[in-house]
């Protein structure tokens, strides 16, 4: 039963708690046993709660009292270390917020628990989310559950390695350059970054403001739906925050499973995006997805963005840049660690000696990068050449968009490396994001799906789907059609194909 | 600089050409903060909270907070801009000022650069022979007020020195729009007065609008006040000092001048005038150095990611425009007229920057001529004695209630005079300090007649003197019956009644 229930879906989950063949505690109680087996070897987790049983003890006393509860009530769910939570630390990964509880909750938390999911704990990720692999965090790496010798992608290795370990059946990770996509696609799980807006930031520890954006991470793409459609929406409290009323996503990526959705659906293939770099087996699997699409009716086309060449050396400034302001206020003064020089110091001295000893190295050099880049004389140069770069990539978008309903690309270049070795090599591992920054650059919706093993490696591979902005329910649509076509060949979840971790119970 | 040191005045006059230049930061006392949730400091019902307690997650910089922009404090900058004669930006936009100092939580302070919300305005003054003279606004944009730093330890309170120091982080986030002149020239030796002419304008201004609680003192208008001198005959403007902090009409037009002869002793001897801001010490009437600043201070200015431009409606400006209150020089003509005084008696008002006392003073039902007679009298003389602002001592309901009670016989001038010390004391309203201190007029005619008669039968050669018509002797009996009431009698009424018993008696 404890298998089961961790295996299963969170809508299957969900299902089961709503006709209560299973209770919530059950369900926390399997996922915590779960932790306690594999997480010595994965370190998904940095904070596992202590009020997950309990949570999940009033979930069903609800439901027992008859309460309407939402789609996913007493589901556990893990949340990635961005975000703040009022009743677990929230350290981004970094040492500068070790310990560090704040006061309320981000808004995405706190609709988590209004819809009665049950926290489980925090997962890892690169310091401050600077990273592809989880090898800047302040708390050591999380591992790649298909081989653990393997990064499980960056920033939000700890939320993609939780899910598709069975830690978690959802989590929540944030995505300023591919942090949701690029491991979700290392570690065959399903991670969508929504339209820039469709989230509230509000309580996610900012990287780059105009680049980040919260989302779902799930084994398939109903789950993430299910979760989209509880995090999604307006808020006040973050002026980038839409509008917009938005349909229910769930009920688009049910849409999608009958496969009628891709009949007539044009499909553009980036041809920027798919070529010198990338990996054999990871061009094979991402070929034949398109062919698969296209079996079942879609019209593939090729479309050109000339300016994607130029999106990473953009983004490598206006990340920076903004990150550089936003990490200022991690000073010492209010919250976080105090490092006090020998003797004592000055306030300058002291905000020095703590910023040095509590930042660790991707961080210091990105917090230069972007000095540099805002400084008096560089910045028309730097971040104002960089924001028109960004200009260029919306408008290679929306020429793309009239030729096609939705572009696709691989969701990463290649499959999970080995730990260490892109770690000296900065600019390889800022690579490593070349398909998933334009995205964010735009400010579109783009999904990560697993489409296969790599023959070479046999590790997960793939596939990147991009709609125009304000169209995630499109992508859930598409995703979950070819995902149903794909399961169909498996003959089930590629994660059921991964490797036995720990001990079964 | 010592008093011997500076340059005679009409000297420094003759040999140069002052130059000014305002910045005036104006605190907005909206109900709620520029970016923030939290209660305003500057709104009177808030100003005396403890430190630390009007503060929401964004005015302490906690991670993952978010600014969004106060709806009112946007009108009010608009209304503001409006009033200075300016352009309304059809689309401003913040932006980050990026520096380390512990009162700024964040370490960058939202304000606005190259799009501020209004541009290229004029102001029209008044000096004090009754000229007109226009003040070119160069622009007006909205901003956050930091915190404020308490230095404990140390002799002068300043940094330096100091064993510690504690931050209040009330303010931090308080809206503010800093107006800023164009270079101002043409004052000559009027400059001093013109400063003080301009400031008090400003003033004027944003409460005639009611968008701020304007009290100098409470530091809800601060000004900085630029000066530099050319030689007479040379094009090229003289390098600069900006007095920061120069927070009375009277201080402004005194640090003006004393950096006019400051500049003029030095560039005379063949110095140099370093670029730097300087503080204003009230006490000894002079400027000190602060830190040294230049055009190229490196604020690493980038718009401010985390919210969007703002777009007035054209109807919005319209509706604003509409609802201004009359321009001060009109106004100062309507009042004039209204209050039937001379120019004479109207340029006293304007001169002791005392027109918007007179007239609330007027406006709780107080006759003008007696405002008047009150504000530049018995309180300016106590201001000036105290070196104080006449304004922050008493307020104009309380003089109307104290000419209120002298109008009905309460009080006699004499008494009202100790009445108004007791309320600059701090000992309440009028009312309560005639209470407390046992100050009423004896209008018990019987006590006033036992007086009398007791003075009458004492001095029977002046009772007789009365009778027989000569009415002067009988100041003598009102002498006594004074002295013996304490003063506290109406003493047209104790001649009324001393004319009357002397008929009878």
């Amino acid at each position: 039963m404890s298998t089961e229930l961790i295996t299963m879906s969170a809508a299957q989950l969900a299902e089961k708690l709503a006709a209560r063949e299973i209770s919530s505690v059950e369900a926390t109680q399997a996922h915590l046993n779960r932790i306690a087996d594999v997480d010595g070897d994965i370190h998904a987790f940095l904070h596992v709660s202590e009020a997950a049983l309990s949570t999940a003890a009033s979930v069903d006393a609800a439901r027992g009292g008859g309460a309407q509860l939402g789609p996913l009530a007493g589901v556990p769910v893990a949340i990635k270390d961005v975000l703040c939570t009022f009743d677990m630390p929230s350290t981004s990964g970094s040492k500068i917020l070790e310990g560090y509880i704040p006061p309320y909750d981000a808004t995405v938390v706190r609709k988590l628990r209004e819809a009665n999911l049950v926290p489980l704990g925090k997962t890892n990720m690169d310091e401050f989310a600077m990273g592809s692999s989880t090898e800047h965090s302040a708390y050591g790496p999380t591992k790649n559950p298909w081989d653990l010798e393997r990064i499980p992608g960056g920033s939000g290795g700890g939320s993609a390695a939780a899910v598709s370990a069975f830690e978690a059946p959802l989590a929540l990770g944030s995505d300023t350059g591919g942090s949701i996509r690029q491991p979700a696609a290392v570690t065959g799980s399903v991670g969508m970054k929504p339209t820039y807006g469709g989230v509230s930031r509000y309580g996610a520890i900012a990287l780059a403001s105009s680049l980040d954006q919260v989302g779902p991470v799930a084994r398939s793409v109903l789950d993430a739906a299910l979760l989209h459609d509880v995090i999604g929406g307006y808020d006040p409290h973050d002026a980038t925050s839409l509008t917009d009323t938005w349909p229910s996503f769930a009920e688009a990526a049910r849409a999608g499973r009958n496969g009628e959705s891709l009949k007539g659906l044009r499909v553009g293939v980036v041809a920027e995006l798919n070529g010198e770099g990338f990996q054999a087996g990871v061009r094979q699997r991402f070929d034949e997805a398109v062919a698969l699409l296209a079996k079942a009716g879609a019209e593939i086309v090729e479309v050109a963005a000339p300016s994607f060449e130029y999106a990473i050396s953009a983004y490598y400034l206006i990340l920076p840049a903004e990150a550089s302001s936003n990490l200022a206020k991690f000073d010492s003064v209010r919250f976080g660690l105090r490092v006090t020089p020998e003797g004592g110091g000055t306030v300058e001295e002291v905000m020095a000696a703590t910023r040095e000893a509590g930042f660790g190295p991707e961080v210091k050099r990105r917090i230069i990068l972007g000095t540099y880049a805002l400084s008096a004389g560089y910045y028309d140069a730097y971040y104002g050449s960089a924001q028109k770069v960004r200009t260029l990539i919306q408008r290679d978008f929306s020429a793309a968009f009239e030729k096609a309903d939705v572009l696709v690309s691989p969701a990463a270049p290649t499959t999970a490396f080995r730990f260490g070795e892109k770690l000296d090599d900065p600019l390889a591992m800022y690579l490593n994001d070349i398909t998933t920054i334009p995205a964010n650059l735009a400010g579109v919706p783009g999904m990560g799906l697993p489409i296969g093993l790599a023959p070479e490696d046999g590790l997960p591979v793939g596939i990147q789907l991009m709609a125009p902005a304000r169209e995630d329910a499109r992508l859930y649509t598409v995703g979950a059609g070819l995902e149903t076509l794909l399961e169909e060949q498996w003959g089930g979840s590629l994660l059921a194909q991964a490797p036995a971790l720990g001990v079964e119970r | 600089m010592s008093a011997a040191e500076l340059m005679d005045y009409d000297k420094a006059l003759e040999l140069f050409e002052p130059v000014l230049g305002f910045e005036v930061h104006v605190e907005l006392n909206t109900r709620t903060k520029m970016f923030s949730p939290a209660p305003n400091p500057a709104n009177e019902e808030f100003h005396a909270a403890e430190p630390n307690t009007l503060i929401a997650p964004v005015d302490l910089g906690l991670p993952g907070s978010l600014p969004t922009v106060n709806e009112t404090a946007v009108r009010y900058s608009i209304s503001l801009g409006l009033a200075l004669g300016c352009q309304i930006a059809e689309s401003s936009r913040f932006a980050r000022k990026n520096y380390f100092y512990p009162d700024l939580a964040k370490n960058y302070q939202i304000s606005q650069y190259d799009e501020p919300i209004a541009h290229d305005g004029q102001v029209e003054i008044e000096l004090e022979d009754g000229t007109l003279f226009q003040i070119p606004i160069e622009r007006a944009h909205m901003e956050e007020d930091a915190g404020k730093l308490t230095h404990v330890g140390g002799s002068t309170g300043r940094i330096q020195g100091a064993e510690y120091s504690l931050v209040d982080y009330n303010r931090a986030g308080v809206p503010l729009v800093e107006i800023v002149t164009r270079p101002i020239f043409g004052a000559e030796h009027l400059a001093p007065q013109v400063g003080k002419a301009y400031v008090s304008t400003i003033r004027d201004i944003v409460r005639g609008l009611g968008i701020s609680e304007a009290r100098m003192e409470r530091g809800n208008l601060r000004c900085d006040a630029n000066v530099s001198l050319r030689p007479r005959g040379q094009e090229k403007l003289g390098t600069r000092t900006e007095t920061k902090n120069v927070n009375s009409f009277r201080s402004v037009e005194r640090a003006v001048r004393y950096e006019i002869q400051r500049q003029a002793a030095i560039l005379a001897a063949g110095g140099t005038i370093i670029q730097e801001t300087r503080h204003w010490h009230e006490d000894t009437g002079v400027t000190s150095p602060g830190r040294p600043k230049s055009d190229a201070d490196d604020y690493r200015y980038f718009p401010e990611p985390d919210l969007l431009p703002v777009v007035p409606s054209p109807a919005l400006i319209e509706e604003l425009r509409a609802a201004l209150p009359e321009a001060p020089a009109v106004r100062r003509r309507r009042l004039k007229e209204q209050w039937g005084f001379t120019d004479l008696e109207f340029q006293d008002v304007l001169n002791s920057g005392l027109l918007v006392e007179v007239e609330e003073t007027a406006r709780f039902g107080a006759a003008p001529a007696q405002a008047r007679k009150w504000w530049t009298g018995e309180i300016a003389r106590i201001a000036n004695a105290q070196e104080v602002e006449a304004s922050s001592l008493v307020s104009p309901q309380h003089v109307s209630e104290l000419i209120a009670l002298v109008e009905n016989g309460e009080l006699t001038d004499r008494l009202a005079r100790q009445v108004l010390e007791g309320v600059i004391a701090g000992e309440g309203s009028p009312s309560d300090v005639v209470k407390s201190r046992g100050l009423a007029v004896v209008s018990d005619d019987g006590a006033l007649i036992a007086a009398i008669d007791e003075a009458l039968a004492s001095q029977p050669d002046v009772l007789q003197k009365i009778r027989d018509g000569k009415v002067q002797a009988a100041g003598a009996v009102i002498g006594a019956v004074m002295k013996a009431m304490k003063g506290q009698a109406d003493a047209a009424r104790v001649r009324e009644l001393v004319l009357e018993r002397a008929s009878q008696v």
